[in-house]
């Protein structure tokens, strides 16, 4: 790893996003917008308040999947990812570089957001803004991390956008959204522990809701963040020099 | 360190399996320094998984590849070889100059590379062109200018001139000599027999073994023609017959 190569790959995937505006502005504004939306259906202060930090936990996670999924598959197919593999650059440098272009891009999504949300939909947030920040920047990079590992066991754009649904909708399921976690049938509540994002919407009420910083949501956190590591790991393992 | 007069690569009995079949059988040549190769052969002979074994990004079933005196694929050899595939590897939402300052930030070569390269491969009028917007040729080209980033010493082209006008291949031809007269070795694959002339060695692939292994001049004797395409074809009948 070197990390010269590693930002010259965050700048590369950075400057291939500006030349792309309609793919931009989609990461940055569809969130804020589906969180209106949200406003408007729900009609109800308090219920939009236990829905919010849901979206705010999803979109993130969701959006840098699906981006990083296709941006990995089509690397893996045009041959950018031959000639990459053919030079110094090491494995962690292109899962960084990901990590980091993105991880930026999840910032701008979730300040956007976060401010419409504060500000003209009066959300109330009762702990402190960073702690909400560093779960929408986890759940960023774990969506990143997942994405860049499932592209591996995909052909095509069509597989790799079928993954999403695979990925995305047992974890919410499961998450805690729709029942209570303890709730749910034993097995099922099993299950639901060992998928990350139900840490994350669990981290994510702590802050919002509950206002406190115990240690539940540092544990919420550590669960998140290993699973983002874990997951670049496992990324990273996907990628080889050699191919057949 | 580095001896010259040794091969700039070494294959001894090549084998490679792709999808359960037997694509290379046994390969054994060398290649001298400081040379223009031409790797012949129909499509599907074998050349670009050869050229992908010499790079070191194919997995191989048996038999050793030694480049510029160390084994194939390894790590110190990364900075040292110059490879373009058959379809260009740029990125296509990136203009030429940022598909080039990457890439040379990768290989840790002088930014001054950059543009000695859009000069050396001619694209110099588009370099600020994004890659989607390039013709198959410009395309071309600027995924062999990235090959040639850097000061590698052997430089290994897949199909190189495919798409491009009789002048710029005599252009690519010309700069593809001036780097071997600058001690730079160079494999290129082809299929057009007017440019196997301009090669110092040439190799003749077909269905994964070599036919010949021969300077420009040695194949024409051998096979008793005056016209490379001729002899390629007498090449191609022997060994049916045989």
């Amino acid at each position: 790893m070197n990390p010269a190569i590693t930002l010259a790959t965050a700048r590369r995937i950075l400057t291939q996003l500006r030349h792309d505006h309609r793919t931009v502005a989609l990461m940055a504004l569809v969130p804020t917008l589906v969180i209106i939306l949200l406003y408007y259906v729900i009609d109800d202060q308090r219920s939009f308040g236990a829905w919010a930090p849901i979206l705010l936990c999803v979109f993130p996670f969701l959006v840098m999947f699906l981006v990083t999924s296709i941006a990995t598959l089509r690397e893996r197919t045009s041959g950018t990812l031959e000639r990459l593999m053919a030079t110094p650059l090491g494995k962690l440098d292109l899962l960084l570089g990901y990590g980091i272009a993105f991880g930026l891009m999840a910032c701008v999504q979730v300040a956007i957001a976060l401010t419409v949300s504060l500000t003209w939909l009066g959300f109330d947030l009762a702990g402190p803004l960073w702690s909400l920040v560093v779960i929408a920047l986890l759940n960023a990079l774990l969506g990143t991390a997942l994405g860049l590992f499932c592209s591996a066991f995909a052909r095509s754009e069509f597989q790799a956008v079928q993954f999403m649904p695979v990925v995305m909708i047992p974890q919410l399921l499961l998450g805690g959204i729709l029942v209570p976690r303890d709730q749910m049938a034993t097995v099922l509540e099993w299950i639901s522990n060992v998928l990350p994002m139900s840490y994350a919407i669990e981290g994510m009420k702590d802050v919002v809701i509950g206002g406190e910083l115990g240690g539940e949501f540092w544990r919420d956190v550590t669960v998140v963040a290993g699973s983002a590591l874990l997951a670049l790991i496992l990324g990273a393992a996907t990628l080889r020099r050699r191919t057949p | 360190m580095m001896n010259l007069s040794e091969p700039a690569i070494a294959v001894r009995d090549l084998r490679v399996v792709r999808g359960g079949v037997e694509v290379l059988h046994g390969l054994t040549f060398e290649v001298p320094r400081g040379q223009v190769t031409g790797l012949l052969g129909p499509s599907g002979c074998g050349k670009t998984t050869l050229m992908r074994a010499i790079v070191g990004v194919q997995i191989v079933t048996g038999g050793q590849v030694t480049v510029l005196g160390r084994p194939a694929g390894d790590p110190s050899l990364r900075r040292m070889i110059g490879y373009s595939t058959q379809n260009p590897a740029v990125y296509r939402d990136l203009s030429v100059v940022e598909n080039l300052r990457y890439f040379a930030a990768v290989l840790k070569a002088p930014k001054s590379d950059v543009d000695r390269v859009i000069e050396e491969v001619g694209l110099s009028s588009v370099a600020g062109q994004l890659g989607g917007t390039l013709s198959g040729g410009q395309l071309n080209r600027a995924s062999l200018a990235v090959a040639l980033l850097g000061s590698p010493e052997l430089v290994v082209l897949d199909e190189p001139t495919v798409g491009l006008d009789p002048v710029l291949r005599q252009e690519l031809w010309r700069l593809f000599q001036s780097l071997a007269d600058r001690g730079v070795t160079l494999i290129v694959s082809s299929h057009v027999m007017d440019e196997a002339a301009r090669c110092q060695r040439l190799i003749v692939m077909r269905e994964g073994e070599i036919l010949a292994d021969d300077t420009p001049h040695e194949l024409r004797e051998h096979t008793r023609t005056t016209d490379l395409e001729e002899a390629f074809l007498r090449l191609m009948e022997e060994r049916t017959a045989a």
